[in-house]
């Protein structure tokens, strides 16, 4: 059933009697064209846009718990596309055109609200090294301004602009970044994807991937074997063990990025707040809890639950910035395993061994390129080649040394 | 999480850094295909979901290096030797 005022009018006049659920739990077929491990956002959004911009027929998509229960349900819900490297800037802004059509797309109101992404700025070097990622931004056709420290007081104006140790300059705003509604981007894509046929398989662990004469024949799950012609992997956090049961090392180590919100306020923070001199990010919920994080827990985990000494941390930078913040109670905190690739940037691409491709190393952004990993994804599994716009996130980049490393930190993952 | 140093005794993890796995020695420059084994030893990782054995340094302690072995999925510190024994 499609969206609309009259159907909403239609329910509420029938007392919402005749809503259906709306996506298909499906049972596992024996065979398909494409299987896409992993229920997640970028996981059913590649198979929506297979089934709708590149006519695959046969898809299934398989998760191992319910759809949307591992990194898509634990991200700050941050979206924007302010990447100064080639190879990310034009991939993260095909992500943000994407996110401004998507409700009407899937006909879903996944709650993209493009209240701004604000980095600040503190000395003149890092005011420099803005103005430079800024232009690399308007140069490809992206917004962006600096703005001095009359401009950042006017618009938020309870920040500790005079930090004895970190004043506040000015900052780097992208007026269209934002957020999004994180749950609702995955039952979007999900019910888009139910629509034109794909099954959604859940509590469907993969076990092991089945080859033969070197070329991947499908996958061993809890629900028995699927046969499939293409394997793709979306399932960040896990991609390590996945690819090992195909003989794979991939370039990425698994840790723990935690989240935290406080009790809700009145609407307190008109966009995202990035800290320039410490790491740390907050933007306010439509519900009015203030949600914010910031360095990963330091040393490997799959464990999906952190340390309280981050916690601190992430708290203290965020006194620093904003002090208004200790009058709020922290009322949750979570983690989730995030893939931390080499550099810093993600991977979409194909994989050593015939009919696996691989999308992972997301490191921790990757719901904001949720819609650009599926199309991607869905282009390089439907036509065997990249998409222009991902032909940078390649696995032998590090051998060839086009490495993307925003940061330039170097091998060393939890630095990034 | 707490750690039992060899010399310090148990003591807060805060005091340690994380260097990450503790893989072989550095692979052989002279060797033919010195470059591919490079690569694989500065970017490739196991990353195991389970036991790991890695090397921390007692940065805010008695400056050793250790090697660690534990549970990446419970963070349970199953070992912990001086690196050098």
């Amino acid at each position: 059933m499609g969206y609309s005022f009259l159907t909403l009018a239609a329910q509420a006049w029938s007392r919402r009697r005749s809503w259906e659920p709306v996506w298909r739990d499906a049972e596992p077929k024996p065979e398909y064209d494409v299987v896409i491990v992993g229920g997640g956002g970028h996981g059913l959004a590649t198979a929506y846009y297979l089934a709708k911009e590149f006519g695959v027929r046969r898809i299934a998509v398989l998760e191992r718990s319910w759809i949307g229960s591992g990194n898509a349900g634990r991200n700050t819900t941050i979206i924007r596309s302010n990447y100064g490297e080639p190879g990310n800037t034009a991939f993260y802004e095909l992500s943000m055109r994407l996110w401004e059509g998507l409700e009407q797309d899937l006909n879903y109101n996944v709650m993209v609200s493009q209240r701004g992404v604000l980095n600040l700025y503190h000395s003149d070097a890092q005011r420099d090294a803005y103005a430079r990622r800024g232009n690399a931004m308007r140069i490809h056709g992206i917004d962006a301004q600096l703005l001095d420290e009359g401009q950042v007081r006017d618009l938020t104006p309870f920040l500790d602009f005079d930090n004895a140790r970190f004043p506040i300059r000015g900052g780097l705003l992208q007026q269209r970044g934002g957020t999004a509604r994180h749950d609702a981007v995955v039952w979007g894509y999900a019910r888009g994807a139910s629509q034109r046929g794909v099954d959604i398989v859940q509590n469907c662990e993969v076990l092991g991937i089945r080859i033969e004469g070197g070329v991947v024949r499908g996958v061993e799950t809890s629900r028995g074997f699927i046969g499939a012609r293409k394997v793709g992997l979306a399932v960040a956090g896990n991609s390590s063990r996945l690819a090992a049961m195909a003989g794979l090392t991939l370039p990425i180590e698994t840790c723990i990025l935690q989240a935290m919100v406080t009790e809700g306020v009145k609407p307190l923070i008109p966009g995202v707040i990035t800290f320039g001199a410490g790491h740390f990010y907050v933007s306010q919920s439509d519900k009015g809890g203030l949600v914010f994080g910031g360095d990963i827990d330091a040393y490997n985990s799959y464990a999906q639950r952190g340390n309280l000494p981050v916690i601190q941390e992430v708290c203290e930078a965020g006194m620093a910035l904003m002090p208004m913040l200790g009058r709020l109670r922290v009322l949750r905190a979570w983690a989730g395993n995030v893939d931390m690739s080499m550099d810093g940037s993600p991977f979409i691409d194909r994989t050593a061994l015939p009919g696996l491709y691989f999308n992972g190393g997301w490191c921790y952004g990757g719901f904001k390129a949720t819609p650009a990993s599926g199309m991607c994804f869905a282009h390089l599994l439907a036509r065997d080649t990249p998409h222009p716009d991902a032909a940078a996130l390649r696995l032998d980049r590090f051998a060839s040394g086009s490495v993307i490393d925003e940061n330039g930190l170097g091998a060393q993952p939890n630095l990034h | 999480m707490r750690l039992t140093c060899p010399y310090c005794g148990e003591r807060d993890a805060q005091e340690f850094v994380t260097r990450g796995a503790a893989v072989g020695p550095r692979p052989d420059p002279a060797a033919p295909d010195a470059l591919r084994q490079f690569h694989d030893y500065v970017h490739l990782r196991a990353n195991p979901a389970g036991i790991s054995v890695e090397y921390w340094y007692h940065a805010a302690g008695c400056r050793s290096w250790l090697r660690l072995t534990r549970d990446t999925r419970s963070h349970a510190v199953l070992d912990v030797q001086l690196a050098a024994s």
